[in-house]
């Protein structure tokens, strides 16, 4: 009886350290507060600020579209670089996996700057351009791709993509036909981790982002250091509305995933 | 008669890996229109590779491989018109039976109605009618066997290469496979290659076998000649059960192993080391006074439709089938008649190897130095005064140009589990038992393979030390 409530005080209390930050986030962002403390009443104009401010609606629309664009480039390129690696000789392709584990431990400051130091110092392109910033997020992605990409082929039964050839199949076809679709659950995988990488990602954008243009992580760093206080708590809606969509999208991958089992 | 035409010519195939290790070696075969022929042989005797080439998943290092007479040796496989049933069945997951068997169809681009037709008929082949929307996962193995055949003769190949296509499915339905498979390639006309370990299996099946051990082809013939005239004591041995053991022919027509002489119809020069093969259900248990040679019965076991007996005589172990039963303790006699010994001339086991000569004039094996006196070695040779070793001409000998082969009879090398007491070490990869003794193949560390026989049973893949003593070894000198 002891154990069980020793149990269950453990497991709320770890789950209320892990929760109630952003639970305190969510309550207040229903509030006219303007900053945490003094609660007055119930206010839904954080969330009209939210998504009326045209300012705050680019940005949020700004980072999904580079989001989504640089996990697409990401995707087709760590993809392509598992199927490489993976049909390369074994020398070859441990040589490959080891350049792929760099950029993954590597600290994103790093990254990031040494991408800016690479295209617009060296090469010159100008970060208006966005070239700098979508190259710098797809190099932060496409490791991962990689990493989601290469088990998913080790599983796949080898013989499937003889199999495809011996029967008449030229070698791109057997690829996109069979071996594709064999590995379709790692690369959705892999596209889910960067478009949520690319979202996250603070560092890199900072180094390679056009001075116009801002995206989540870089705007609300801004903003909570500036003195408008309706910006500052619109982004309490805004992290809650995050919250909540993270909950849903982790919710569905879950029940599909029962659901096959 | 005139003979129908090779559809198939392997010639001279080599396949070498990066690594040096040669799967096949000088591979020569021809195939003729219509054959059902079988590889057969242990695992890793590249029965597989072989296929593999044919079917244009592997490039031979060497060699040429002509389809209808012309070259097809680097041509990938999608451009041959052959078709291979995998050995783990090798179906496409994401799709239903239909679109499996549809694949090779559409690659040709094959008009729908036509495929519907087409796979249709061949679901009626292979008994699996109205299974076109199944899913793959819903199926039993044999199910599954049946899609991939279907799925490879849809496409009408040429040649349908069969890679141990039963390994995976249980005894029952294996023996049913088999018939279908000999039915199918009844009905259908194509060639069928087949690759199986399973001795039974190939000579139920094939017209043709080919034995294969080590990359190398051992024997071809029909399973009736390969049953009963095996070329060597691999074959016989791992076709079917075989006593076999080491004699000499002591007269015309008359040959003398296990202890008693008895009469062949081989004709083989008087003195010749002969190996003789007799297959257990031609081992006739007599009276002891009626036999050629006497024994005690060791053994009885009862298989069903025989017992297996098996008998000591001196040294020897004759395993002999009857369908009467013998009592252990039993002196019984044994006779074998004439036709049924098959008499091989023994193939020469000597094991050749190089050694090197040391800065100090020794003589050096696997880092060892053998204890020999060179200049008995070399003849003519002294050794000067300064420590030189100095040849008849009294010129000094360089110890990197000169090269000493020993060679050392099986007999004379002795297996010891205390590895670093051999001179050599390395594990068994091969044994035959020859009746009072077995023969063992040993691949060394330093690659080479040693025949050695003992009369102890090792283990295949056991470690084991080679001891060869000096008194025993051969030397010659090669510059």
């Amino acid at each position: 009886m002891i154990r069980r409530i020793c149990r269950w005080t453990v497991i709320i209390l770890i789950l209320l350290f892990l929760y109630l930050p952003i639970l305190i986030l969510a309550v207040y962002s229903f509030t006219d507060a303007t900053n945490i403390g003094a609660i007055r009443g119930f206010s839904v104009h954080n969330y009209v600020t939210l998504f009326t401010t045209p300012e705050l609606r680019d940005m949020i629309f700004g980072t999904v579209v580079l989001a989504v664009g640089s996990a697409v480039i990401a995707t087709i390129l760590g993809t392509m670089g598992a199927i490489g690696a993976f049909y390369s000789r074994k020398g070859m392709a441990s040589a490959i996996t080891t350049m792929n584990q760099v950029p993954v431990v590597n600290a994103d400051v790093v990254t990031g700057f040494s991408i800016c130091i690479l295209l617009v110092v060296v090469l010159g392109i100008s970060k208006d351009t966005y070239i700098p910033l979508v190259a710098g997020h797809v190099t932060l992605c496409a490791p991962f791709v990689f990493l989601a990409v290469i088990p998913k082929l080790k599983q796949m039964d080898q013989s499937i993509y003889e199999a495809a050839l011996d029967l008449g199949a030229a070698p791109f076809t057997a690829l996109i036909r069979i071996v594709i679709p064999q590995i379709f659950p790692g690369i959705i995988s892999g596209f889910a981790m960067a478009v949520t990488l690319s979202l996250d990602d603070y560092f890199v954008a900072t180094y390679t982002k056009p001075a116009t243009f801002d995206t989540i992580s870089t705007y609300v760093v801004n903003a909570t250091k500036g003195a408008q206080t309706n910006i500052k708590t619109a982004l309490w809606a805004l992290s809650t509305v995050i919250f909540l969509l993270v909950v849903l999208f982790s919710l569905v991958m879950n029940i599909r995933a029962n659901r096959e089992n | 008669m005139e003979q129908t035409k090779n559809i198939i010519e392997l010639k001279h195939i080599t396949k070498t890996y990066e690594d040096g290790y040669s799967a096949v070696s000088d591979f020569n075969l021809e195939v003729k229109q219509g054959e059902f022929i079988t590889f057969l042989g242990p695992s890793g005797c590249g029965k597989t590779t072989t296929l593999r080439m044919i079917a244009g998943f592997d490039i031979p290092t060497e060699g040429e491989i002509l389809l209808n007479g012309k070259p097809i040796t680097s041509l990938p496989p999608n451009k041959r018109p052959i078709n291979t049933v995998f050995q783990r069945y090798a179906l496409f997951p994401h799709m239903n039976i239909y679109e499996n068997i549809a694949f090779g169809l559409r690659q040709k681009k094959t008009p729908e109605k036509v495929i519907a037709k087409k796979v249709k008929k061949v679901l009626e082949l292979v008994d699996l009618e109205g299974f076109e929307n199944r899913k793959i996962d819903t199926l039993s193995g044999g199910q599954q066997q049946r899609v991939a055949i279907a799925r490879a003769v849809v496409n009408e190949p040429q040649i349908l290469l069969l890679d141990e296509p039963l390994g995976a499915l249980d005894l029952k339905m294996r023996k049913e496979m088999q018939l279908e498979l000999k039915e199918m390639h009844r009905e259908l006309g194509i060639t069928f290659i087949y690759v199986t370990h399973d001795q039974e299996e190939a000579l139920t099946m094939s017209d043709k076998i080919v034995v294969m051990s080590e990359g190398k082809m051992q024997q071809i013939g029909t399973p009736e000649d390969i049953y009963n005239e095996p070329i060597n004591a691999f074959v016989a041995d791992f076709i079917g059960d075989s006593n076999i053991f080491n004699g000499i022919m002591t007269g015309k027509l008359k040959v003398r192993f296990c202890g008693g002489e008895f009469a062949c119809v081989d004709d083989i020069e008087e003195g010749t080391h002969i190996t003789a093969v007799v297959r257990p259900e031609d081992v006739t248990l007599t009276r002891p006074e009626e036999g050629r040679i006497r024994g005690t019965v060791t053994s009885v076991i009862f298989k069903g439709i025989h017992y297996e007996i098996t008998v000591e005589s001196g040294k020897n172990e004759i395993v002999a089938q009857s369908v009467h039963s013998a009592r252990v303790g039993d002196r019984v006699g044994v006779q074998v008649e004439p036709d049924n010994i098959h008499v091989m001339i023994a193939e020469d086991h000597t094991n050749i190897f190089a050694a090197e000569i040391n800065k100090n004039y020794e003589l050096e094996y696997n880092g060892t130095v053998l204890p020999v006196d060179l200049t008995n070695v070399i003849k003519g040779s002294v050794m000067s005064e300064d420590g030189t070793l100095l040849d008849a001409k009294g010129l000094e000998i360089d110890p990197k140009k000169v090269r000493i082969k020993i060679s050392i009879k099986p007999q004379d090398i002795e297996l010891t589990d205390d590895q670093e007491e051999g001179l050599v070490q390395g594990c068994i990869s091969n044994l035959i038992y020859k009746g009072d003794h077995y023969s063992y193949v040993i691949h060394t560390d330093l690659e080479q393979d040693f025949v050695v026989n003992d009369e102890y049973l090792w283990n295949m893949e056991d470690q084991v030390g080679l001891i060869m003593p000096v008194e025993k070894m051969i030397f010659t000198v090669k510059k």
